[in-house]
């Protein structure tokens, strides 16, 4: 019972107070240039909600089954976007065979998804926070779950302000921080839930 | 040989065609260390390395990258450099190393570096690579120090961990945790668009 109460812990933590967009800054280059219509957005959010869960999983195997056992714990970085990368492959062949629908939604995404670093960098926090596999698993499904959340709201937001005018030189990237800016305060009050 | 090239392309990387502000790009990684300033320009140094010699490897192997997986070995030769960053960092500097945490990995993913290897180190020559490389790597480094020093200013009084704004400055904290580094881009970015890039395009 206690083991569940923790993994749920760390899902809650990851997708609220310490979201990995707005605490960690990872995944910023995606989520600036990809974040103007709510529906690209839920398509690339639900991309890397599955690519996060699955990859901070397998990376947990490689490193604590087949990495540390060797001693090759400094190939780490290599070995993990080389799983990232062959795991996204694989996902998109499948998917491109099994449902046209599905390849639709989400198959312009996922190679993008490659170099998000939000990736890698789940993979990376999962090493260094030293979880077990299913808390690894927890983490990595709640960052994905926190990122997607981040983008749709920013989506939303910006689609609503798409007519609004903004001072000369915010326009774009600028005005995208600021709100940035401000949902990370908002995020910043559930701090005290966990 | 011939200089110039490589002085328009320090002046592009540095000005208007700078990575962060005239692109936002690559800035995932490296804004998570802009709170103090140490620690951001030991993460500099090493994107400067890793930019500079990637750049120049991928060049050099340009004509033997096969198209189609031109991308995974872009990467790898990304990571090898990344993973000597790392462990330099880890050897001589142990504490920022724990500071830095997973951000020394996360150069890799940086799409700066993807960005020039893609865009100019596979069609330009080893030598002017080297050269673009080291400059985007400045341009970014800059930037990332600018903000660096403000909000480690504001948010705890300091300079390079000294403090300088004495007993009186009551620290705005907000600086130095997740919000303040969005807001001071944003302002970064709004001065540099309103205030250079449209007295360059007055002159031009």
């Amino acid at each position: 019972m206690s083991e569940k109460a923790g993994l749920f812990a760390i899902f809650f933590s990851a997708v609220f107070t310490q979201n990995i967009l707005l605490t960690y800054y990872l995944g910023m280059c995606s989520f600036l240039a990809v974040s103007r219509q709510v529906k690209t957005s839920l398509g690339l959010g639900m991309a890397v909600v599955f690519v996060m869960t699955f990859t901070s999983g397998l990376n947990w195997l490689v490193f604590y089954h087949i990495l540390e056992p060797l001693e090759l714990q400094y190939l780490r970085f290599i070995v993990f976007i080389v799983v990232i990368a062959a795991f996204v492959q694989i996902v998109e062949m499948i998917i491109e065979r099994a449902s046209d629908a599905l390849y639709a939604a989400l198959g312009i995404f996922l190679p993008l998804i490659t170099v998000n670093c939000a990736i890698l960098g789940v993979s990376l926090f999962m090493i260094i926070r030293e979880q077990g596999f299913w808390e690894s698993v927890a983490y990595g499904f709640g960052s994905g779950v926190g990122w997607m959340l981040a983008i749709l709201a920013m989506a939303g937001i910006r689609q609503k302000m798409a007519r609004s005018r903004v001072p000369g030189g915010l326009e774009g990237a600028g005005i995208t921080l600021v709100i940035a800016g401000i949902m990370a305060l908002a995020f910043m009050g559930l701090s005290g839930v966990i | 040989m011939a200089r110039s090239p490589v002085k328009k392309i320090f002046l592009e990387n540095l000005g208007r065609n700078n990575p962060v502000f005239a692109q936002v790009l690559g800035i995932c990684s490296t804004l998570a260390v802009t709170n103090v300033l140490k620690n951001t320009v030991i993460m500099c140094l090493g994107l400067v390395f890793t930019t500079a010699l990637s750049n120049f490897t991928v060049s050099l192997l340009r004509k033997w990258i096969p198209s189609r997986i031109r991308m995974m070995v872009e990467v790898l030769i990304i990571a090898s450099y990344v993973i000597i960053v790392d462990i330099v960092i880890k050897a001589t500097l142990p504490d920022i190393s724990r500071q830095l945490g997973p951000y020394v990995g996360l150069i890799i993913t940086n799409c700066i570096i993807m960005g020039r290897a893609e865009a100019f180190a596979l069609s330009n020559p080893p030598g002017v690579s080297f050269a673009d490389g080291i400059a985007s790597g400045l341009g970014y480094s800059y930037v990332l120090l600018i903000i660096a020093f403000f909000r480690e200013l504001l948010g705890s009084g300091a300079i390079w961990g000294i403090s300088v704004l004495g007993e009186a400055w009551v620290n705005w904290s907000i600086m130095v945790m997740a919000p303040g580094v969005f807001f001071m881009l944003a302002i970064f970015i709004w001065i540099i668009k309103g205030v250079v890039l449209k007295q360059e395009e007055e002159k031009a």
